[in-house]
């Protein structure tokens, strides 16, 4: 039953990672880049649910929604002050170029927040549920729940949309897109808008369960990195499964072996899987 | 004077300032940012080699430093040697970590390379912190006192400043050397573009795989360097994220993939950080951090060629386009 209940934990953890591992995937997908900055874009979620909520009050759907819009706004202007200019450039100016973003971001969370532990006020959402024997936060599960909806929303915008019709074309093809009437421009900030949105959104559902400092974006960012290679690049199913099993592998390893060992053991896999299966194990060859 | 004269001319003046610098550093705090500043560029000269040259941008060469950084003290730790000869292990032992991380990561290539490079540092550090074996999160300390001139253990900081500077020396005349050399060739043709090279015989693999072994062996020593100056070192200032870090952005300000590139970005770096820390109330703030970040970007920006393809650009009349890489 303990088992049963740290695999639950583990897999609604999961759903979150899922939901903004699909942003650097979205990304990756159509532009062959991916964004150090990404991990940092959760935390920024996290600050800015913390800030609506000290400062407006009101419940997670306010502070999500907010944490969402603000982030979605700075991934668009991130779009077209710098990752436009870099991504016909050489490579190490693409990466360096949301290297150094991350580091900015990172330290000046750092600066004004301070290296502290913080987490959210009590929010309306508390307490446990029990379903079954389970003991279920409700924090978690709100989280788990809604991460799995928004990513299962995600999938949905881009595969049954014309928005979404537009994004793939891009990816697929940027100058027969121009040649239909997409300005690719404007898909790929909407992309950096949808990456950066999902992952604040995801720093938002995180920050009602888990305490954090300026300095989780950059766990985050690898674990969202190495749930995307799990998946295979691109695909947001692929991000969805392989976020569950990291979240699974996670709370198994913390269970089993202690906690400091729960990142260890998932940057483990990820470099056997590069010995066995480089391609990841849902991508192709 | 022709223009050749002129160089010669400046690189004497340069190579007289560099050595004569400690004489007219006025107090230890300047010396030991002129010693910080020839550490700085070992180590971004050693990264060079593979994320300039050969165009493969790790972001986890912490590792292949930290590993360097705790072989000198682990075996005075364990038993009692000078710190000095835990040098060749450490280069040893990066080589054999380079060879065991290059077989899978170097498959990879742009940016899921960079990514891959700093999850196995990651998972390296975390390891190390948990290692009671070599001091886990504390770290290890050196010799308090030396015991002979042979533990390189000084009050002063002047005898190291003239040790990293013949390391520098060292370094960049491989690097030089190695530009004239096939392996060097190779190397660049992999980073321009790596099916192509492949299909003119090129082996591509073996040509990474040479270069990340020669990048990982400097860098160990340029963190066994570090340790035998700073006597201490834990997880973080050993194999941290922001080690690797600093490499990438010394090289890349000066000029990845030029010989003096990472020289020219230390020299300009060093000082900055270590004033802003004492502008902004040491590193504590972390804005220290906001600049550096803010620099990279910048360069990626505006110039991802580094100041010397800045000042390449500016000089455009002048006779050495040919040299262009």
């Amino acid at each position: 039953m303990t088992l049963l209940q740290v695999v639950v934990g583990g897999l609604l953890l999961g759903a979150v990672y899922a939901l903004f591992a699909s942003g650097l995937t979205l990304i990756w997908g159509m532009m062959n880049f991916i964004n150090f900055a990404h991990g940092e874009f959760v935390m920024l979620g996290m600050y800015a649910a913390l800030l609506v909520v000290t400062w407006l009050g009101g419940g997670p759907a306010l502070f999500a929604l907010a944490a969402a819009l603000v982030l979605f706004a700075l991934g668009a202007a991130i779009y077209f002050g710098l990752i436009r200019h870099v991504l016909r450039g050489p490579m190490l100016a693409q990466i360096l170029s949301t290297f150094g973003l991350a580091l900015v971001l990172r330290y000046t969370a750092f600066w004004i927040f301070s290296a502290n532990f913080v987490s959210l006020p009590q929010t309306a959402l508390s307490g446990t549920l029990s379903i079954g024997g389970l003991l279920l936060p409700v924090p978690q599960l709100a989280a788990g729940v809604a991460a799995l909806a928004l990513t299962a929303g995600l999938h949905l915008l881009l595969t049954r949309t014309a928005v979404g019709s537009q994004l793939l074309a891009v990816a697929e093809d940027r100058e027969a897109a121009m040649l239909v009437g997409i300005r690719p421009d404007r898909m790929q900030a909407l992309a950096w808008g949808l990456a950066a949105g999902s992952a604040g959104l995801a720093g938002a559902l995180m920050a009602t369960a888990y305490p954090w400092s300026p300095s989780v974006g950059a766990t985050f960012g690898l674990t969202a990195f190495i749930t995307v290679t799990l998946g295979g690049f691109g695909s947001v199913p692929g991000a969805l499964y392989a976020g569950l099993m990291v979240g699974a592998i996670q709370a198994l390893s913390a269970y089993w072996l202690g906690p400091i060992y729960k990142d260890v053991v998932v940057y483990a896999l990820f470099v056997a899987l590069l010995w066995l299966r480089p391609q990841g194990l849902m991508g192709r060859a | 004077m022709s223009s050749d004269h002129w160089r010669r001319a400046g690189a004497a003046l340069a190579v007289a300032a560099l050595l004569a610098y400690p004489l007219a550093a006025s107090s230890p705090y300047y010396l030991d940012i002129g010693v910080t500043v020839l550490l700085a560029a070992i180590s971004a000269s050693a990264w060079n080699i593979l994320g300039g040259f050969a165009g493969q941008v790790s972001v986890g060469h912490g590792m292949f430093f930290g590993v360097g950084a705790y072989l000198p003290l682990l075996v005075y730790t364990l038993w009692g040697w000078p710190p000095m000869a835990g040098i060749p292990l450490g280069m040893l032992l990066a080589v054999g970590l380079a060879a065991l991380i290059g077989a899978p990561t170097l498959r990879l290539t742009g940016h899921y390379f960079s990514m891959a490079t700093i999850a196995v540092a990651e998972l390296i550090r975390i390891l190390v912190g948990t290692w009671g074996l070599v001091g886990a999160a504390i770290g290890l300390q050196g010799p308090a006192t030396a015991r002979g001139w042979w533990d390189l253990t000084f009050r002063d900081e002047t005898p190291y400043y003239y040790i990293f500077l013949g390391v520098l020396a060292g370094v960049l005349a491989l690097t030089h050397a190695l530009q004239g050399r096939r392996l060097g060739y190779y190397m660049r043709a992999v980073k321009a573009g790596e099916a192509a090279a492949r299909s003119l015989g090129v082996a591509s693999r073996r040509t990474k795989l040479a270069a990340l072994a020669l990048s990982a062996s400097l860098t160990a020593l340029a963190g066994s360097l570090y340790v035998l100056k700073t006597g201490f070192v834990d997880p973080d200032s050993g194999f941290g994220i922001l080690v690797s870090v600093q490499m990438v952005i010394v090289a890349a300000l000066g000029g990845a993939g030029t010989l003096y590139g990472p020289l020219v970005g230390a020299l300009i770096l060093i000082p900055a950080q270590s004033w802003a820390n004492s502008w902004l109330g040491g590193g504590g703030s972390g804005l220290t951090f906001v600049l550096y970040g803010g620099i990279i970007v910048l360069v990626a920006r505006f110039e991802p060629g580094g100041l010397f393809e800045l000042r390449r650009r500016m000089l455009r009349w002048r006779p050495e386009r040919s040299r262009a890489a």
